[in-house]
């Protein structure tokens, strides 16, 4: 596949961070070369300068960081320094780029055919009646259902996979010689994930272009790469064919990154008491309604959650899994009553926390605490560590030197030091954020944890060490656990039985060995075969 | 949309008559008995003096019974009669309206121009020392209390330089007709709707400064840059557009203010609008009068409201499709 031939290079690269960054350089001293025809994933965790090395060649950095040093040579050329209207020229006719959220990357006032003709104007090609055609040609080209329709559309009007294919539309106008994709399928659920690298990998095939992939995800690296650069800190620790890179990784962090991946396949499942569930949801039904009323538009009805029944044993994990729109998080907010379910019952220990209210509600919930997915949003940067983690507690009449005390405890117990109680949450990174959460939760000294895709905004290194936590606490505290994600290796790691859920209704519910050996329902094994990276099975030793 | 239109209209219909009760009875709440003023300005302050004018302007009846007929005529647009004027409400209304009308879509119109202009510059050059000069200018207008800037305005532009008149609508006796009468008003105009104007520019200003910084930075404007537009286009075609909808949330605002909102400046300048009706009325405890100004500002609230939301839904697609 790959020509060896380089269309771009870049030398000893160096971009400086403003002052005050936690360290000097974005990026120092990245060489690489991108050859014709090749697809060369960058791969890293958040900081380890992958995105800034891409924007820098596009000439996109953000205003207050410069290249402070090297060079990226193509056609003859030193892109760093050229003119701004030099490189104008350049992007979207020789480079192209995607980016990660499909969601907020097109204009929301515009529609679909006129964003796309715009790449033809920018460069004064084609009359405005021949853009819109090629737009539609274009949309065709990336598989986008009905594309005349599409082109008339608004972004909003279009699912995610959708907008990423009008994007890859907009970046395959021109016939760049050079595509730069930063996390495209980041922001995407794992079927789509899963068309969108095909999507890529095809067009890259039949027309030639180079593909620079920036990912966090070596599970896409094994689908998409023919080499492979993994970066740390600013700098390429790592570079090789990917098949090499992958089976007999060199630098010690990449092993540990690949070690860090959860894997696929399921150790055998400790035998549970199932005879006394903790937990028994029978026919939890939750239904969103808008519009309708006096004076509105026709009702819409969305079944977020349709009849679901399930049992929680004691000491037992139970992973939800589903895609965007299945209901997973309904169904976590309807266990713990942040939602009331429209039907059904959710019996602990026998009582119905459904039917409960006021002071009986407000003690039941004790028993139920969430993680929550974003470790950044989910603490109140107003408030100390220790009062974030010891309100619980005293909301419910505990005496503060105790509570206070009891939170200190709690820290160390999750693995941070216990002076972090007087300090603010954004002194505290993602993973560290997310142990708060954790403690904040077991401050009541609930039974059942429900955790809503509780580690999916982390790096995967730590949320490898997220999970250990998880899974030991669980075993020391006796905890049940309801595990929401949409990432099956994570269920896969962690659960002991998985329910897997499609637009509100429970497809198919097993053990985590039967759901991914032996799954029954089409939909399981759609979302199995699209993980990235299955069939390498990356690291299946570890 | 004919449909939300309709719907809409229907809503402010009942909301408006909900404000006319509200405002009738917080009228006759307050302190102070128009047939009192009245007699009491006449000289003949006795009792039987007093019931007869009050039996004269219904205000014997039963308050329910007044607020009845009241709303009856309101339904009709008779918005009664004028006890101290001797004239109909709804003439005395339309009569100022012109002059308050003339004022505030001025000031609206120079706010909202200027303003928008003037933030699009300062975001564009963000930082630099154009930028500091008139954010400055800007916080300076909207800390200005409206009155004391309306007479430092008269003090310095028509008593010290006397370039501009201080007061009035139009030279009095000055026999102007046709443009030169318009040129003559034009000069009145100038001091009290830069004076009204003033606030609303440094809202506008500020609120489309902070908007163009904020859109800048969002994923599809990278997308632009990406395509290899001139930054031009993207300034205005991509970041502006996006960036004016919280200004039209706040020009929906102002608008709405277009009768009621000229109070103070109306006093200050001597303006003959609906600011001054009303501010005498409430001198005189001109009850209908003070009613009618309340009802036809509450009016123009709601229909600015629904102006507002049009347009919203003309320009952003998301809120028409919801």
């Amino acid at each position: 596949m790959s020509q060896t031939k380089p269309v771009l290079r870049i030398n000893g690269l160096q971009i400086a961070l403003p002052e005050g960054a936690d360290r000097p350089f974005a990026v120092d001293g990245v060489s690489l070369e991108l050859n014709a025809g090749e697809i060369l994933c960058i791969v890293g965790e958040s900081g380890s300068g992958k995105s800034m090395s891409a924007n820098a060649m596009m000439g996109l950095l953000p205003d207050l960081v410069h290249p402070t040093a090297g060079e990226i040579l193509f056609d003859h050329m030193d892109l760093l320094k050229l003119s701004e209207d030099e490189l104008r020229d350049l992007r979207g006719r020789k480079l192209a780029m995607i980016f990660q959220e499909p969601m907020s990357a097109l204009n929301p006032l515009m529609r679909v055919d006129d964003q796309i003709a715009e790449v033809f104007e920018a460069h004064n090609l084609l009359t405005p009646a021949q853009r819109r055609t090629r737009a539609i040609e274009l949309l065709t080209e990336v598989g986008i259902p009905d594309p005349e329709k599409a082109a008339r559309a608004y972004p909003f009007q279009l699912s995610g996979g959708q907008r990423q294919r009008v994007m890859i539309a907009m970046a395959l106008a021109l016939e760049p010689e050079i595509l730069i994709a930063d996390e495209p399928t980041t922001a995407l659920d794992v079927t789509t994930q899963a068309q969108i690298l095909d999507l890529i990998a095809n067009l890259q095939e039949r027309h030639g272009m180079a593909v620079m992939f920036i990912t966090h995800d070596f599970g896409v690296v094994a689908e998409i790469a023919d080499r492979v650069a993994v970066m740390q800190f600013g700098k390429i620790v790592e570079q090789g064919n990917a098949s090499d890179v992958l089976d007999n990784p060199q630098h010690e962090y990449t092993r540990k990154l690949i070690a860090a991946i959860p894997k696929l396949h399921t150790g055998e499942t400790e035998e549970l008491d199932k005879s006394k569930p903790i937990l028994e949801v029978v026919g939890l039904t939750k239904t969103y309604r808008s519009g309708g009323g006096l004076f509105g538009s026709p009702e819409r009805v969305v079944h977020a959650v349709n009849r679901i029944s399930f049992e929680l044993g004691v000491g037992e994990t139970l992973g939800v899994v589903g895609e965007s729109g299945s209901g997973k998080s309904s169904v976590g907010r309807c266990l713990v009553r942040l939602q009331d379910p429209d039907e059904g019952s959710v019996l602990l220990n026998g009582e119905d926390m459904a039917a409960l209210t006021g002071e009986r509600l407000r003690t039941a919930r004790k028993s139920i605490q969430m993680i929550f997915q974003d470790p950044f949003a989910s603490l109140n940067p107003r408030s100390r560590v220790g009062r974030i983690i010891a309100e619980g507690p005293i909301a419910h009449g505990v005496p503060a030197k105790q509570a206070y005390d009891r939170a200190a405890e709690l820290l160390e117990l999750v693995g941070l030091d216990p002076s972090a109680i007087d300090r603010y949450p954004h002194e505290f990174s993602g993973g560290q954020r997310q142990r708060i959460g954790i403690a904040r939760a077991l401050a009541l000294e609930p039974k059942i944890i429900i955790a809503d895709e509780a580690v999916s905004a982390l790096d995967v290194s730590i949320q490898a060490q997220v999970l250990d936590l998880l899974a030991e606490l669980k075993q020391r505290l006796n905890l049940s656990l309801v595990f929401i994600t949409h990432d099956l290796r994570v269920a896969a790691q962690i659960c002991d039985r998985i329910a897997v859920m499609q637009k509100g209704n429970l497809v198919e519910l097993g053990t985590a060995d039967e759901i991914f050996n032996h799954p029954r329902s089409d939909y399981t094994r759609s979302l199995i075969e699209a993980i990235p990276g299955r069939e390498k099975e990356l690291a299946a030793t570890g | 949309m004919l449909r939300f239109i309709a719907l809409r209209l229907v809503k402010a219909a009942v909301i408006l008559i909900a404000i006319v009760t509200l405002n009738f009875f917080l009228i006759h709440a307050a302190p102070g008995d128009p047939a009192a003023v009245m007699a009491g300005e006449a000289g003949a302050a006795d009792q039987i003096f007093l019931d007869q004018l009050k039996e004269q302007f219904g205000l014997d009846k039963p308050l329910l019974t007044q607020l009845g007929i009241y709303l009856g005529g309101v339904v009709q647009l008779d918005l009664g009669f004028s006890y101290r004027q001797q004239m109909p409400v709804a003439d005395l209304i339309l009569d100022r309206l012109p002059a308050t009308l003339l004022l505030t879509i001025t000031a609206f119109v120079i706010s909202l121009v200027f303003g928008v202009l003037a933030g699009v510059l300062a975001s564009a050059r963000v930082g630099k020392w154009s930028d500091t000069i008139i954010s400055t200018i800007a916080l300076l207008f909207y800390a200005t209390p409206l009155y004391w800037a309306a007479l430092m305005a008269v003090l310095l532009f028509s008593v010290e330089l006397n370039w501009l008149p201080g007061f009035g609508y139009e030279t009095v006796g000055g026999g102007y007709t046709g443009f030169a009468r318009a040129l003559d008003i034009g000069e009145h105009l100038i001091l009290p709707a830069l004076t009204l104007g003033l606030f609303f520019m440094a809202v506008y200003m500020r609120m489309t400064r902070a908007s163009m910084l904020e859109v800048s930075t969002l994923d599809f404007v990278k997308t632009a840059r990406a395509k290899g537009l001139k930054p031009g286009i993207i300034q205005w075609r991509h970041i502006f557009r996006n960036a004016m909808l919280p200004v039209l949330t706040l020009a929906g605002l102002q608008a709405g203010q277009l009768v009621g909102g000229a109070v103070l400046t109306e006093t200050v300048f001597a303006w003959p609008g609906i600011g001054r009706l009303m501010f005498d009325a409430l001198a005189q405890r001109d009850y209908n009068v003070l009613l009618g100004v309340f009802f036809v500002s509450a009016a123009m609230v709601l229909l600015f409201n629904l102006i507002t939301d049009i347009l919203y839904r003309v320009v952003d697609p998301r809120i028409r499709a919801s």
